[in-house]
């Protein structure tokens, strides 16, 4: 029993009429939600700049507030303040809703990350491939963005995006197969409590094309063409300014947050730790990931498109469709007590399929075809 | 609160469809179909058929929209429409035709409401019956098998050139 139904049934013993009991816990939970998202992606911009800072040798903003904490506040109130601009080019209507439809799908994800035990706003039966859904309807924000602004910088970004989303869709969602298979369920609750050992240990393989996929589609770098800004300048929000900027903005690090969140739920065994309380277990977990994003962001250098189109092709599917067959041998050849021989088992399958891959598998070096 | 939500849906539905049509610039008319699509979802969604509602979206707004999008990246003049040919008459006919079969269908049929309650968890069910010991698992192979030679068939006619 989720805490919103537990919220509902003390409404209902205080004798509230029924639309009443039915909407005051789901508005209260998107209330606290949409506070979470925003203080959340606060900290996340200031972590961002600052760790990247850090792997730059230089210091990054630390004169606003204690340790430029207040930086991204600064940067919010700033973007708020700046002229809306609209192309004369431009297809008005679309160019209006575009931010919208990027970043209320975003939002919707969060219905099904477990934050806690029972602190889930709903507990779908199909809940993980809820959050693939929703997230697909994102790039079409994206395009429309890319359409509606009328530049063809922007519309170069929407083809790219396109192409991208769609690939590296494949992947991931085999990827979660995977999973499924393990667990037996796709409700995000039943994920986390399936995960005595952590499904990275259990599954490493299917870790690193999540982890890839995920960061491809929030375009994240190295997979950042969308915006790659040597080439395209900003991509599709190139003729954004002022509050829808400031969308695409949010969306970005909410995007990220989100898929730190399914990360954490998939692999990394969600709210679960020992002494600390569950919720702070799901924050330094998410923490962790986020990191892991921003160091690949300093460390790895953007990819080419038709680099990026046979990494997920060649590389990321075929891998997939593998850690799906062996996973699903196993499950069906193992008893379920021998989880640890399975950890062995998939962690040398994993270094020795990437290797053996990598070796057929050559980019930057000869011509690369797609 | 079912029947407002419902009217709300089946209005957006109407009018998106109407758009799809009246609307002369084809990405606008692209979007009202992803519109549509998405109403439809949500009307599976009230009748308790979550993993329907969510394959909808996944498959026609993640995939069949995207590759309506594809085509209209490759259409030109997408601003104003293609020119009306005089094709006009013969296509009304064949649309109120359409619609008239359509209507007849839905009046003559008589939809039977099971009595049991909803299923609570779909998934497991529907899994079930498809790949179970009474299942469909033949039909499946075959669809899958046609599916794959459909993709086979479209990387042959790439390849050709």
């Amino acid at each position: 029993m989720t805490l919103l139904d537990q919220f509902q049934l003390i409404l209902k013993t205080a004798g509230w009429p029924e639309w009443a009991v039915y909407l005051t816990p789901a508005i209260v939970g998107i209330l606290i939600i949409i506070i979470f998202v925003l203080t959340v992606v606060i900290v996340f911009i200031w972590w961002e700049r600052r760790l990247i800072s850090r792997f730059q040798i230089r210091l990054g903003p630390n004169r606003c507030g204690p340790e430029g904490i207040l930086q991204p506040i600064a940067t919010a109130v700033k973007i708020l303040l700046k002229e809306d601009i609209v192309p004369e080019k431009a297809d008005k209507l679309i160019h209006f809703i575009a931010p919208i439809i990027v970043f209320v799908p975003i939002l919707l994800i969060f219905a099904v990350v477990p934050f806690g035990e029972g602190a889930i706003l709903v507990d779908l039966n199909v809940g993980i491939i809820y959050v693939i859904a929703i997230s697909s309807i994102s790039v079409i924000g994206i395009f429309m963005a890319a359409w509606g602004s009328g530049n063809k910088y922007s519309y170069i970004s929407g083809m790219r995006s396109i192409a991208q989303m769609v690939s590296y869709e494949i992947p991931v969602v085999l990827s979660i197969v995977g999973i499924a298979l393990v667990t037996g369920s796709f409700s995000m609750i039943k994920i986390v409590e399936a995960q005595s050992i952590p499904f990275i240990l259990l599954q490493p393989l299917g870790f690193l094309i999540f982890f890839l996929g995920s960061l491809a589609e929030m375009n994240r770098s190295p997979f950042d063409l969308l915006e790659a800004d040597s080439e395209i300048v900003a991509g599709y929000h190139i003729e954004y300014s002022g509050m829808k900027f400031a969308m695409f903005y949010l969306g970005e690090y909410g995007v990220a947050l989100a898929y730190s969140g399914i990360i954490t739920t998939l692999f990394l065994s969600g709210w679960q730790g020992p002494l600390l309380p569950p919720i702070l277990w799901f924050i330094i977990k998410v923490m962790l990931v986020f990191s892991l994003i921003i160091w690949m962001r300093a460390t790895l250098p953007r990819l080419r498109v038709d680099q990026l189109m046979s990494f997920a092709w060649k590389f990321l599917l075929p891998m997939a469709v593998i850690n799906l067959v062996v996973v699903a041998v196993e499950v069906l050849v193992l008893p379920a007590g021998l989880q640890w021989v399975m950890v062995i088992l998939n962690f040398g399958l994993a270094a020795v399929l990437i290797l053996l891959w990598s070796k057929l598998f050559t980019l930057g070096g000869g011509r690369v075809e797609v | 609160m079912l029947e407002i939500a419902f009217a709300l849906l089946a209005i957006t539905a109407v009018a998106s469809a109407v758009a799809v049509i009246v609307v002369r610039d084809i990405f606008r008319a692209a979007l009202c179909l992803i519109l549509l699509f998405m109403t439809v979802a949500g009307v599976y969604l009230l009748l308790h058929a979550d993993f329907l509602a969510i394959v909808q979206i996944l498959v026609y707004v993640g995939a069949i929209s995207i590759l309506i999008i594809v085509a209209i990246m490759l259409t030109r003049d997408a601003r104003q429409g293609p020119p009306l040919g005089n094709l006009k008459y013969p296509a009304a006919v064949v649309g109120i035709l359409l619609l008239g079969v359509v209507v007849f269908g839905i009046i003559n049929t008589a939809f039977v409401i099971p009595d049991n309650a909803p299923l609570q968890e779909t998934v497991k069910p529907l899994g079930k019956a498809l790949f179970g010991d009474s299942g469909y698992l033949l039909t499946m192979e075959i669809a899958v098998v046609m599916l794959l030679s459909a993709i086979l068939g479209a990387i042959a006619v790439i390849r050709e050139k």
